[in-house]
């Protein structure tokens, strides 16, 4: 297979074709055992007619052609990811190992529930530590996202809307929210209101009252918000909704600002989704598999998804295993098969049980440490578009650089030529040209000093070369991609043969 | 502590920077009547030799070493050492969504890869990036089937997984769309004379099993050209796509969106999740997809690269008029399924399927011998239901005592299949082990 070097001889970054490219007729990279059963015959009308085109390739052209591709990937344990409201924290290691253990990994859902009480007295375990950390009820591990976690939240609010006969159709949302809250209010048939945050980038209690009403269902409310910011008038804003029948639903993807130091249930919330693949420190895999628990106050207990998890004291058994499996009347139902994302509550318990409760409340310390330290180190150089004292997390703008004709975007780019993986960018959409910067508590001085001192050298160049700025990147394995082109002449899969659409 | 990196005198050099006296004073913007002011009531910090020998006495409390034959959505098959290699590797567990193309080409092309294969084993058009799991892409498809025709009911086979159907009516209930359960005939097949006769401008599509939850391979060009005459969609939910190394391709059959659990595409049991979740459909569908894709196209210097695409379809940018909310997926499952199925390539999915489909006609004849009673008729894969002479669970509570798993009972959600057990054997079944599953099974009938 002939690869060229991407940019001359300096490196060793290889190009790769697609494995399609690489299959040879005939090379086989399985090992299957002799059959020691005879050979049954298949009724002839279900049989499939041609094999489906999948590579053939040796065991070694597999292997080489992923870690090839691995090698094109920025990622957590290469250094510092400081994406706003994605809380990309280190991942560690002995989290990895522990849900590879034989017992845990080679149980079945349906094995009988007497032999699986290990892995029972872990859900419930963790069930009771994150009910502790949010100060509410119960909760239940169902959810494999935060979206997912979601719209369990909000379908258990239907619910008991609905087991009183109010049959409420709004949910407020604020101007701040992550995009999957109207999207999962969508879905579980409400229609949004919008509540405008002010100029300090604060809720209102004046705002809410203004849109909240008897047919508002639950405001949904990210705290501290995108912005980082504490909503300082959250018990307000609670007492307003709930005067007027509402819920509150709390979108917990900030809560490693919180843990040991503001507790969500004591500030009115009756519900929210964790997401352990933020706060609890499992990895993101390119996209997932996450994990989004939910808890609730006592109120909504009874709507939880199947399978139905009763409260419990900590560290208790549940009386008879099959109470797990009991279905609840009031349930919303279930919300996916079997019982939540388990291996990734295994990598979630076991950081609880190392951090402790001193060691989540210092991280929550130096995660706010850390963002503070940046924000500080860059308001000279960035604009900062509010002034309020932020958390764990700080937004600037490009205000000052777009008098050079240079966007975030380009900004975000010129940082992968300084070894840096970019902010998050363009939100939240409050702020015109966001850079919303999340370092977390596992990142040292150096690591933070590292990278601001790259923005303050990009805040200089887009003064002095914007034009080196607007064409970066120069020095990753692939420039700027053509998005746009994606979408026109869409190439969705590996076309069979010449000719074949590429689209089908 | 460990992932905690600042000394004292960094910590004081940075509040120096910031303009604060400690750390306390970071925190004054949260009002001081909703401080939690006493510890968090926790277990203490552990070490990891601790945590280990902790989590190690936990996960021991569990049987993961009896003889099995559960299936029922979540199989048991072998995993090559080359998958866990790979798929473990730093830079495929721990990289955010790829938002940033430049840097995240190893996932993009990855992801590009697998669409590319679950394409061609599902004979379908087009994929997405991955769900949470078969029961949640499969609600996602009935859910589109209503928006796509605007209809208020849909028509379910009782031989989807009962757990998808479960998840398919929370997710429509808050619309008020009708579901329809289609039943099952003697062979397990789907009752066609209900399915006409339910199949009428008001039903939105037809969801079928295949092969369905009791191991069963309807013929489904009947089934497509029933849910087509009226106008509606004809969707697939196959909880075991090793089958489609063996059993023809829906996407050849007439499907419109097919949907699938790919765990067995070397996920791992893992007690139920992560698993993967796979959406593919015909082109036609493309624009009203849930999910993230991932597309071709080109970097400034004309080199190929791949990007996430057709993204005003997500929530990000469309909001609350998005066509899911689905964010975080399954991605390194999905990667897991790459590998694996690289690995197998075009003859090794077709020899695997081959092996479980010997074996469980196997388990089968060695159970007629017994006198055991196949509940159903119909053809099956790896998996089918045999009758006891006693209730299948009080049979699986007994048989656990001898460290075998005999099968799963189908009376939690057939009541009228008081008796039936739902066996399933797979590559990792001895013939032996088979032949000790007869022999106890038969004082049983």
């Amino acid at each position: 297979m002939p690869r060229a070097l991407s940019r001359g001889e300096e490196n060793m970054l290889l190009e790769e074709s697609t494995l399609f490219e690489q299959s040879v007729k005939g090379r086989t990279g399985y090992s299957l055992p002799p059959s020691d059963v005879p050979i049954a015959e298949v009724p002839k009308g279900i049989l499939r007619k041609e094999s489906a085109a999948l590579p053939e390739l040796s065991e070694a052209d597999v292997v080489r052609h992923f870690v090839r591709l691995s090698t094109y990937n920025y990622n957590k344990d290469a250094g510092f990811y400081p994406l706003g409201s994605c809380t990309m924290k280190y991942n560690p290691k002995v989290a990895d190992l522990t849900p590879t253990f034989e017992g845990f990994a080679n149980t079945h859902p349906y094995q009988p529930v007497e032999t699986v009480e290990g892995n029972i007295k872990l859900i419930k375990e963790l069930e009771s530590y994150l009910a502790e950390i949010s100060g509410l009820d119960a909760v239940t591990l169902q959810p494999c996202a935060g979206a997912h976690g979601e719209m369990t939240g909000i379908l258990c609010v239907r619910a008991y809307h609905e087991s009183k006969d109010d049959l409420r159709k709004k949910v407020i949302i604020p101007d701040s929210a992550h995009g999957t809250n109207p999207a999962s209010v969508a879905i579980c048939g409400y229609s949004v209101v919008e509540a405008k945050s002010n100029e300090e980038g604060l809720l209102t209690p004046e705002a809410v009252a203004k849109v909240m009403d008897e047919d508002v269902a639950a405001i949904m409310i990210t705290n501290p918000n995108t912005l980082g910011i504490f909503e300082t008038h959250i018990k307000e804003i609670a007492d307003i909704v709930h005067a007027k029948g509402g819920l509150v639903y709390m979108d917990g993807a900030n809560l490693n600002a919180l843990m040991g130091i503001s507790r969500p249930g004591d500030f009115g919330v009756d519900v929210m989704h964790f997401n352990l693949h933020k706060t609890f420190a499992t990895p993101h895999g390119g996209g997932g598999p996450g994990s989004g628990p939910i808890g609730v106050k006592k109120m909504l207990v009874p709507f939880l998804p199947n399978p139905v998890c009763h409260p419990h004291k900590s560290g208790d058994l549940p009386n008879s295993p099959d109470s797990r499996l009991r279905g609840n009347d009031r349930s919303i139902g279930r919300v996916k098969a079997f019982y939540g994302n388990f291996s990734v509550l295994v990598r979630g318990y076991t950081y609880i049980r190392e951090m402790g409760p001193d060691g989540l409340k210092r991280a929550t310390e130096l995660a706010v440490l850390n963002a503070a330290y940046i924000k500080a180190r860059l308001s000279q150089d960035y604009y900062v578009p509010y002034c309020t004292p932020s958390l764990h997390e700080c937004v600037f703008s490009d205000k000052f650089q777009n008098e050079h004709d240079v966007k975030t975007l380009d900004i975000a780019k010129r940082l992968m030529d300084y070894g840096q993986h970019p902010p998050t960018i363009y939100f939240p959409l409050i702020v015109h040209g966001a850079i919303m910067i999340e370092p977390t508590e596992t990142e040292n001085k150096a690591a933070c000093d590292a990278f601001c001192d790259a923005m303050i050298k990009i805040a200089e160049e887009c003064r002095t070369n914007p034009d080196l700025v607007k064409s970066a990147p120069k020095t990753t394995f692939r420039k700027r991609l053509d998005e746009a082109r994606a979408v026109k002449d869409p190439r969705l899969k590996v076309a069979r043969k010449c000719g074949e659409r590429c689209e089908s | 502590m460990r992932y905690l990196p600042h000394t004292e005198s960094e910590i004081t050099e940075m509040l120096k920077v910031v303009g604060a006296k400690n750390v306390d004073d970071l925190f004054t913007s949260i009002p001081k009547d909703l401080r939690f002011k006493s510890p968090l009531n926790l277990p203490r910090s552990m070490s990891e030799m601790e945590l280990v020998s902790h989590l190690k006495e936990l996960s021991e409390k569990n049987n993961s070493s009896a003889s099995s034959f559960l299936g029922a959505g979540a199989y048991r098959h072998y995993v090559p050492a080359a998958v866990k290699a790979v798929v473990s590797r730093s830079e495929f567990v721990t990289p955010y969504t790829p938002y940033q193309p430049e840097i995240s080409q190893g996932t993009l092309q990855t992801i590009f890869e697998y669409q590319t294969m679950i394409c061609r084993i599902f004979e379908m058009d087009v994929t997405n990036a991955s769900h949470y799991d078969g029961s949640t892409s499969t609600a996602e498809a009935a859910l589109l089937a209503t928006k796509l025709t605007k209809r208020k009911k849909i028509l379910v086979a009782d031989t989807v997984h009962p757990e998808y159907r479960e998840v398919i009516t929370t997710l429509l209930r808050p619309s008020g769309t009708e579901i329809v359960l289609v039943p099952h005939t003697e062979s397990g097949t789907i009752d066609r004379e209900f399915l006409k006769a339910a199949c009428n401008k008001e039903a939105a599509g037809f969801i079928a099993g295949y092969p369905n939850f009791f191991g069963v391979v309807d013929s489904l060009p009947e089934l497509a050209d029933i849910a087509h005459s009226s106008g509606g969609l004809f969707i697939t939910s196959t909880p075991e796509p090793i089958s489609m190394g063996l059993i023809e391709a829906p996407g050849k059959l007439g499907a419109d969106i097919v949907c699938a659990e790919g765990q067995s595409f070397g996920c791992g049991l893992n007690f139920g999740g992560p698993y993967l979740g796979i959406f593919a459909a015909k082109d036609k569908y493309l624009r009203s997809m849930p999910g993230r894709i991932v597309g071709e196209t080109v970097d400034t210097d004309g080199k190929r690269g791949y990007v996430l695409t057709f993204a005003t379809r997500e929530q990000h940018i469309r909001r609350e008029k998005a066509t899911s909310n689905i964010c975080s997926n399954e991605a390194l499952c999905a990667t897991t399924a790459a590998v694996y199925l690289a690995m197998l390539g075009k003859e090794g999915l077709k020899k695997l399927a081959e092996l479980n489909f010997n074996k469980a006609e196997y388990a089968k004849s060695v159970m007629r011998g017994a006198s055991c009673v196949m509940r159903f008729s119909g053809p099956t894969f790896n998996e089918f239901v045999v009758t006891l002479k006693r209730p299948a669970e009080e049979a699986t509570h007994a048989l656990a005592k001898k460290n075998i798993f005999a099968g799963v009972p189908l009376s939690k959600w057939y009541p009228q299949y008081k008796n039936e057990l739902l066996v399933c054997v797979t590559e990792l079944n001895s013939k032996e082990e088979i032949d000790t599953l007869a022999k106890e099974l038969s004082p049983l009938l």
